[in-house]
């Protein structure tokens, strides 16, 4: 119970029991959540997972069937949006497309009926930071996409927030100002330092911008870590499936003991274990699946000891910097990464070895790792 | 150049990729056979919708003993604007002498306040039932269409009795306010199914923002919903000047809007049928409705483009 206290009295943002439904769909459970001040946290899911809905409910635009939600240790869940002290930014920036940038980013000052110079202080600081002086007499229609979402967080940033919520604000724009802009919200979050959190279904920007990410899938958060823990240690098998691209290989097979060891077996090839790192003591019998990522899977001249596979190439792919193999081995075909300047005939027998050390398993009914 | 073998050199003196030689006729846009029939088709629709026109233009100029010769579609010998004046200052209906101006500023008077009324309060009827969903908001909704499809009529008498109870009627204020409520229903369905349209990011940007129920219809929808207004206004001032039941039934000889008062001058059926007058007359009823079209329809349709690209 203390412990509980005092886990509640630093958090910035905190969800408690929260619920929702609509009519008989519900989309949220019981879902709880504690984000640290000045954190930085994802809610990373596909569509209809209920990141969005998340959001929402944080900033007051639904309201929850049941539960809490408390902002700065102040309970919220039934105040109006403005009191809650959040800034929003929206995936279609949602700037008012009458009014000129100026009047978007004062609106809500002028709305709370903030003194004139005080506006026009504020609106000076954001418009620096966010460099768009030169737009100020513009009106939405005449700026580029990439303008209009430096706006709409502008807009955020003149109501001196204690905290940013980002929906999915990057998806509408093109790969390459998104990659820009990306980068411009990481410098925005380590020179403001204001508590972010920030929905978006690509894993890039979840694992770039993150001090931790929340896996979410049917309203359920699946796993709540740091981007390099969701990266090495998935809670299940959804979340190692989710998170890297190209995707994560799954093996479906069996715990077998062989020669005092625990091996993993799958079509008559066993796998030895040695190195992993696991919750529990393996036993033999066990219907399991093996995970293991392309980049942990050596070819060839990488290969510094333990046990050696050996597959056939079936396609390449260069990627440039990479150079992605298929290789076909023990009746799976797993993808394998490697320097983009290693180079293989299709057909060509490669070497193998499996990193055990950076490799999951997931027990084969419950999916969870083991 | 090499490679290409199968072009004769001759034809290609200045190195030009492109090749002379037949290569089928340019394809014509104007004087097609498909055009024809089309534009002809069109043509004939129009002229079959225009004659009707053409006859009451052409007779309320004539003066009667040319009228008297029969032939309607010939243009009149001698223009005369006696009708007109006859028309709108001295044709007789009932008691009064004072032709169709007593009926206009009546209808005026009816249907200006009317269509003020009616859309100021569907506007926000249709952005309550849009943004701001309550609870049963749907069922509100529901109810609401399903009023739309009662026949006037048999809500006519009980109208009647409310508009006594609450000493309006004959007057033109329970006219009004019938014509208000009766536009509601579909005013509100355009109105809300307008709003809907609206990106919803907009007005939870301005909830953020901390804009209230009024600031925001005021200040982020209005401004963005000049279209609707423009189709609402068009629908509700023509539906309410073209309006006869109503006007028939609530209102009294001195309070007739000018339908209802053309009506009886054209049937009117003691003296001679004046055709040039009765002509004239109902231009002169029909010409509201008419301007309201060519002067807002122009601004209508530039106001639906400009809605919609995305801003």
């Amino acid at each position: 119970m203390l412990n509980n206290v005092s886990a509640r009295t630093q958090s910035s943002v905190s969800i408690r029991e929260l619920s929702l439904s609509f009519g008989s769909v519900k989309v949220l459970e019981n879902l709880n959540l504690d984000i640290q001040d000045g954190e930085f946290l994802v809610l990373l899911g596909s569509s209809g997972c209920g990141k969005s809905t998340l959001l929402n409910c944080i900033a007051g635009l639904l309201e929850p069937t049941e539960g809490q939600i408390f902002i700065k240790d102040k309970n919220v869940t039934w105040e109006e949006p403005k009191d809650r002290g959040i800034g929003m930014v929206f995936q279609s920036y949602a700037l008012y497309p009458q009014m000129t940038v100026e009047k978007n980013l004062s609106f809500g000052l002028r709305v709370a009926k903030v003194p004139k110079d005080e506006i026009d202080r504020r609106v000076a600081r954001a418009s620096g930071i966010l460099q768009i002086e030169p737009l100020l007499k513009r009106k939405p229609s005449e700026l580029s996409g990439g303008q209009r979402q430096r706006v709409a967080i502008g807009r955020a940033l003149v109501r001196d927030v204690d905290v940013f919520l980002f929906d999915e604000p990057l998806s509408n724009l093109d790969a390459k100002l998104r990659s820009e802009l990306r980068v411009e919200i990481k410098r925005l979050h380590q020179a403001l330092k204001n508590t972010m959190i920030y929905v978006t279904h690509d894993q890039i920007e979840a694992l770039t911008l993150a001090d931790r990410i929340a896996i979410m899938k049917s309203g359920v958060i699946q796993q709540l870590d740091d981007p390099v823990t969701i990266y090495n240690r998935p809670k299940n098998r959804f979340v190692a499936g989710f998170i890297g691209s190209p995707s994560m290989n799954f093996l479906n097979g069996e715990l077998a003991e062989e020669g005092g060891h625990t091996v993993f077996k799958t079509n008559g090839v066993s796998f030895s274990l040695d190195g992993y790192d696991a919750y529990e003591p393996l036993k033999g019998g066990r219907k399991v699946i093996l995970g293991v990522r392309p980049e942990h899977i050596k070819v060839d001249g990488d290969i510094a000891g333990g046990e050696v596979h050996e597959a056939i190439v079936d396609i390449e792919e260069p990627m440039g910097a990479d150079n992605l193999l298929w290789l076909k081995h023990a009746g799976h075909v797993m993808s394998v990464r490697i320097g983009g300047a290693r180079r293989y005939a299709v057909g060509a027998k490669v070497r193998l070895a499996f990193d055990m050390t950076m490799a999951s398993l997931f027990d084969a009914e419950t999916e969870e790792r083991i | 150049m090499d490679k290409s073998l199968t072009m004769p050199a001759i034809s290609n003196p200045a190195g030009s990729r492109l090749e002379t030689g037949p290569q089928g006729k340019r394809p014509r846009k104007t004087l097609s056979s498909r055009n024809i029939i089309v534009y002809g088709a069109l043509g004939l629709a129009a002229i079959y919708y225009l004659i009707p026109l053409y006859v009451m233009v052409v007779t309320s100029l004539k003066g009667m003993p040319e009228i008297r010769l029969g032939n309607i579609f010939s243009p009149p010998m001698e223009i005369t604007f006696e009708p007109w004046v006859k028309a709108w200052a001295q044709a007789c209906t009932g008691l009064n002498c004072d032709g169709l101006s007593r009926g206009f500023w009546n209808s005026v008077r009816i249907t200006v306040p009317s269509v003020i009324v009616s859309i100021a309060i569907a506007s926000v009827n249709g952005y309550a039932l849009a943004n701001w969903r309550f609870k049963g908001s749907e069922i509100f909704f529901t109810i609401l269409i399903v009023g739309a499809f009662i026949p006037y009529q048999v809500m006519i008498y009980p109208i009647v009795i409310v508009l006594r109870e609450m000493g309006l009627y004959g007057t033109l204020y329970g006219l009004i306010l019938v014509h208000s409520i009766f536009g509601m229903p579909i005013q509100t369905l355009l109105f809300r199914n307008y709003f809907v349209s609206l990106p919803e990011e907009l007005f939870k940007a301005a909830r953020i923002d901390g804009a209230g129920f009024w600031q925001i219809y005021f200040r982020i929808m209005l401004p963005m919903s000049l279209p609707i207004f423009v189709v609402s206004m068009i629908l509700q001032t023509t539906g309410i000047w073209n309006d006869f039941l109503f006007g028939v039934v609530f209102t009294r000889p001195d309070t007739y809007p000018m339908t209802v008062q053309l009506n009886n001058i054209v049937n009117s059926v003691q003296g001679v049928k004046e055709y040039n007058v009765n002509m004239a007359a109902t231009l002169l009823t029909g010409a509201v409705p008419l301007i309201v079209y060519f002067v807002s329809g122009r601004l209508f349709v530039r106001g639906i483009a400009a809605g919609a690209v995305k801003g």
